[in-house]
C-alpha cells in the first residue's frame, strides 16, 4: 500500500515535469493539426467572416485545380533538385574534410556558418547577388560571360532557389556525415586496403554501408525540409516567373493569406501533411533494404 | 486496463476541449454588416489602432497630432490612437492576416483595387450615418464621384481620404544634363506625349548611366500600376462591369507593346530585377502619386507635371485610398467617431498636404498650396486640381486578389526581350476569364 502511494506520488511528479512540454505540444502541434482537418471541411473566408460546413468539397476541388497541379510539379522539381544536390554535396564535403589536411577546420566553419545565419537575411543578400545587374553577373562579366537574369527565367529561377537553399543547409548535413564518417573504424578500412581494395571500392563497400543510418536520417530531414520551403520563394521569386516556383507551401499561403480562402488552404495543408507522412513512412519501411545497421 | 482506458478518454477529452477553444478563438466572430452608431462611453477609455501603409515620419506625425487632439477632446472615450505602418507591398495580406488571427485593427487604410472585395465582404461597418450626423462635418461637400467605389446599397463602407492624382516627377538636373527639353515646356506647348517622355527618358538614362522613366511600385509584380500609362491608350484590363477580359483589345496590345519596347528596345524604362528609386536620384522621371512629394529633398532639382497624352489623348488617373472601420474590431462605434474627427473639414485641410480630400471646397490650388509648401500653386493646379477632374482609378474588381496574382503570373511572359505580346495577352485572357465570371 505505501509502495503504491509512493508510486502515485512519483507518477504525479513525473507528469508535472513533462506537463509543460506535453501541453505545449498539444496546444501548438496536435490541436492545430486536428483543427486544420476540421477547417478543411469548411468554406472559410476570413474577410467575409463566413464559416460554412461543405464536407469534402475542398478535396473535390483539389482534384480539378490546375494551380495545385502546377505547384505539385514545382515542389517535385525543387525537392528532387535539393535532395540530390544537398546530399551529394554534403557527403562530398564531409569526405574531403574528413582527411587530415591543413585548413580543414577553417573550411568546416566556412561551410557551417550559413546554417546559423538568419534565413531571411541570407535570402535577401542572395536576391541582390542574383539580380540582373547583381554580384554574380558582375563576376561573370569579368570573365566574359553574359549571365542570365537569374530570377526571371523559369529554369534559372528554380535553380537559383535550390542553390540558395543548398548553400544555406549543406553545412548541417555535412557535419552529420562527418560525425558518421569519424565513427567508421579505421581497422576495417585498413583490412580492406591490405586486401587490395581501392579508394572507391572501400567507399562503396565499407564507408557507405556503415554511414547508411546517417544517410537515411539526412534524406528524411532534407526531403521533409524541402517540402516546407517558403521564405526563400517569398523573398526571391514570389512564386514566379509565371508559377514556376510556386511550390506547395507557397501555393497554400496564397490561397489562405492572399485569397482569404482558409478552408481550401487547410485542405491543401492536409495534402502536404499526407505527402510528408507517406514519404517518411516509405523511407522508413525501405530502410531494411539499404540501411546496414541501426544505431 | 480500466485505468488506462480512463486516462485515454481523459486525454482525448482534453484534446477535444483544446481544439474547441482554438476554434472558438479563431473561427467565429462575423456578425454581419451593420452601421456604426453613436459611441457609448466605455467603462475605461479605449485604445484605437489604425493600419496605414505610409512610414513617412512627417505624415505619421501629422496623423498623430490630429489623433492627440481627438484624445484630448474625448478623454472618456479614448486613451490613445496608434498608427501602425505596414509595408505597402504586403499591405493587404498583412491586414487579412490580422483579421484571420482575430486581431482586427479598429480602422485601416484600404487600397482602391481591393475596395469592391472589402465593401462586399461585410468586414466593414457602414460609416455613412455617423459622418452625416457629426456636427460640422459637411457631408454634402464630399464628391459623389469619389465616394461611389466605397458605397453599397446606400451605405458608405469606407471614406476615400486620399484621391491622389498620378503625375510625373522629373529630375530636371538629369534631363537638362542630357540636353533634353524640359517636360514642363512640352506641357505648355501641348507636346507632352508618352513618346516624347520615352525619348527624354532614354536620353537621360544614357547620359546619366542611371534609369529613365520608372513606374513606381510596379517592379514587374504590381502590374495594376501600369494603368497610369495604358489609360493614355484608353486601355483597360477588363470591361467596366468586370465580366469580360479586355487584355486582347487593340488598345491594350498597343499600350503594352509600347511599354515592352520602351523597356527592352529603347532603354527608357528599367528592366526586371533592376531597382531604381527616383527620390534617391536613381532615375530621371517617375510616375507616381502626388502624395509621394514628401519624399523629396533638396538633393536635386525637380518638377512635377501631369501624365502625358497617349494615342487616345490625356487621361488623368487617381489612386484612391479609403479608411474603413472593421466590424470585427473591438470598438467600431468609437472608431467611426474618430474617423469623423480625422476627416472633418478642418483636418481634411491639414491632410490635404499629401492626401487630396474628396471635398469640393478644398480642391482648389490656393487651399492645397496652404497645406503643401513643397509644391507651387501652378503645380497643384495642373496636377492635383485638374488631375482629379474626370479621373479614372486604377483597376478594381471584387475578385481582385486572385486576378492580381493570375495576371502577374501571365504577364511574366511579357517581360523578356523577345516576348510575343499578343500571344501573352491571349493567354492572360484565357487564364482570367473564369475568374471574371466567378
Amino acid at each position: 500500500m505505501p509502495g503504491s502511494a509512493l508510486r502515485r506520488r512519483d507518477a504525479a511528479v513525473g507528469y508535472t515535469m513533462v506537463a509543460p512540454a506535453v501541453l505545449g505540444a498539444v496546444a501548438f502541434v496536435v490541436a492545430p493539426l486536428v483543427a486544420v482537418v476540421w477547417y478543411s471541411l469548411h468554406e472559410w473566408n476570413v474577410l467575409a467572416s463566413t464559416f460554412t460546413f461543405t464536407g469534402g468539397d475542398n478535396y473535390a476541388r483539389m482534384l480539378e485545380d490546375p494551380g495545385l497541379r502546377d505547384s505539385l510539379v514545382a515542389s517535385l522539381w525543387f525537392s528532387v533538385g535539393l535532395v540530390v544536390l544537398n546530399v551529394t554535396l554534403a557527403l562530398g564535403l564531409a569526405v574531403l574534410l574528413n582527411q587530415r589536411l591543413p585548413g580543414t577546420t577553417t573550411f568546416r566553419t566556412f561551410f557551417f556558418s550559413p546554417v546559423v545565419v538568419s534565413l531571411v537575411a541570407w535570402t535577401i543578400v542572395w536576391s541582390f547577388l542574383l539580380q540582373a545587374d547583381g554580384g554574380i553577373n558582375g563576376f561573370l562579366s569579368t570573365v566574359g560571360i553574359d549571365g542570365p537574369n537569374w530570377l526571371r527565367g523559369e529554369t534559372t529561377a528554380m535553380l537559383s532557389v535550390i542553390v540558395v537553399q543548398v548553400f544555406k543547409n549543406v553545412g548541417l548535413n555535412m557535419i552529420l556525415f562527418l560525425a558518421a564518417l569519424q565513427g567508421v573504424p579505421e581497422e576495417i578500412q585498413e583490412a580492406a586496403r591490405i586486401d587490395g581494395a581501392g579508394a572507391w571500392r572501400r567507399f562503396r563497400s565499407i564507408t557507405l554501408p556503415l554511414i547508411s543510418p546517417t544517410l537515411l536520417l539526412v534524406s528524411i530531414l532534407t526531403i521533409v525540409g524541402s517540402l516546407e520551403v517558403f521564405a526563400q520563394i517569398a523573398v526571391l521569386t514570389g512564386g514566379g516567373p509565371g508559377t514556376s516556383t510556386t511550390v506547395l507551401v507557397y501555393y497554400l499561403y496564397q490561397q489562405a493569406f492572399r485569397f482569404n480562402d482558409f478552408g481550401y488552404a487547410s485542405a491543401v495543408s492536409v495534402l502536404l501533411f499526407v505527402i510528408v507522412l507517406v514519404l517518411t513512412l516509405v523511407q522508413w519501411q525501405t530502410r531494411k533494404r539499404w540501411v546496414f545497421h541501426e544505431v | 486496463m480500466n485505468s488506462t482506458t480512463t486516462r485515454r478518454t481523459r486525454a482525448a477529452a482534453t484534446g477535444a476541449a483544446a481544439v474547441a477553444a482554438l476554434l472558438a478563438l479563431t473561427a467565429c466572430g462575423g456578425d454581419g454588416q451593420g452601421a456604426a452608431g453613436e459611441p457609448e462611453t466605455p467603462d475605461e477609455p479605449v485604445d484605437l489602432r489604425m493600419t496605414v501603409w505610409t512610414a513617412d515620419e512627417t505624415q505619421l506625425a501629422q496623423f498623430q497630432e490630429i489623433a492627440d487632439a481627438y484624445v484630448e477632446a474625448n478623454p472618456d472615450l479614448v486613451s490613445g490612437v496608434t498608427f501602425e505602418p505596414v509595408p505597402f507591398e504586403d499591405y493587404t495580406t498583412s491586414l487579412t492576416t490580422q483579421l484571420a488571427g482575430g486581431n482586427a485593427p479598429d480602422l485601416a487604410w484600404i487600397l482602391e483595387s481591393y475596395a469592391p472585395e472589402f465593401v462586399e465582404s461585410g468586414a466593414l461597418v457602414d460609416v455613412g450615418p455617423v459622418l452625416e450626423q457629426t456636427e460640422g462635418y459637411e457631408y454634402d461637400d464630399l464628391l459623389d464621384s469619389s465616394l461611389s467605389l466605397w458605397q453599397k446599397d446606400g451605405g458608405l463602407y469606407a471614406y476615400p481620404f486620399s484621391n491622389s492624382p498620378f503625375g510625373i516627377f522629373v529630375n530636371t538636373d538629369q534631363v537638362e544634363a542630357a540636353g533634353q527639353e524640359n517636360p514642363a515646356d512640352l506641357v505648355a506647348a501641348g507636346d507632352w506625349t508618352y513618346d516624347n517622355a520615352r525619348d527624354i527618358a532614354a536620353a537621360a538614362a544614357e547620359k546619366s548611366g542611371k534609369q529613365g522613366l520608372v513606374v513606381r511600385d510596379f517592379d514587374f509584380q504590381a502590374w495594376e500600376n501600369l494603368s497610369s500609362v495604358w489609360d493614355g491608350w484608353g486601355a483597360a484590363p477588363w470591361s467596366e462591369d468586370g465580366t469580360q477580359c479586355t487584355f486582347t483589345d487593340p488598345a491594350m496590345v498597343d499600350a503594352l507593346t509600347w511599354i515592352h519596347d520602351a523597356t527592352f528596345t529603347d532603354g527608357a524604362m528599367p528592366g526586371p530585377g533592376t531597382t531604381a528609386d527616383f527620390f534617391a536620384g536613381d532615375a530621371a522621371m517617375t510616375i507616381t502619386q502626388i502624395s509621394r512629394a514628401s519624399s523629396l529633398d533638396d538633393s536635386f532639382a525637380w518638377d512635377v507635371v501631369p501624365l502625358p497624352a497617349g494615342p487616345a489623348g490625356q487621361q488623368n488617373v487617381i489612386g484612391q485610398a479609403g479608411i474603413g472601420v472593421f466590424a470585427a474590431g473591438e470598438h467600431p462605434d468609437v472608431a467611426a467617431d474618430f474617423l469623423a474627427w480625422f476627416t472633418n473639414p478642418e483636418n481634411a485641410a491639414t491632410l490635404a498636404a499629401y492626401f487630396p480630400p474628396p471635398r469640393e471646397s478644398l480642391l482648389n490650388a490656393a487651399d492645397l498650396a496652404a497645406a503643401n509648401p513643397l509644391l507651387s500653386e501652378e503645380q497643384l493646379q495642373a496636377v492635383v486640381v485638374d488631375g482629379i477632374q474626370d479621373a479614372v482609378t486604377k483597376p478594381t474588381h471584387q475578385n481582385f486578389a486572385k486576378l492580381q496574382e493570375t495576371v502577374r503570373a501571365q504577364l511574366d511572359g511579357l517581360w523578356t526581350a523577345d516576348a510575343d505580346v499578343e500571344a501573352v495577352l491571349t493567354d492572360t485572357c484565357g487564364a482570367i476569364q473564369p475568374l471574371l465570371e466567378d
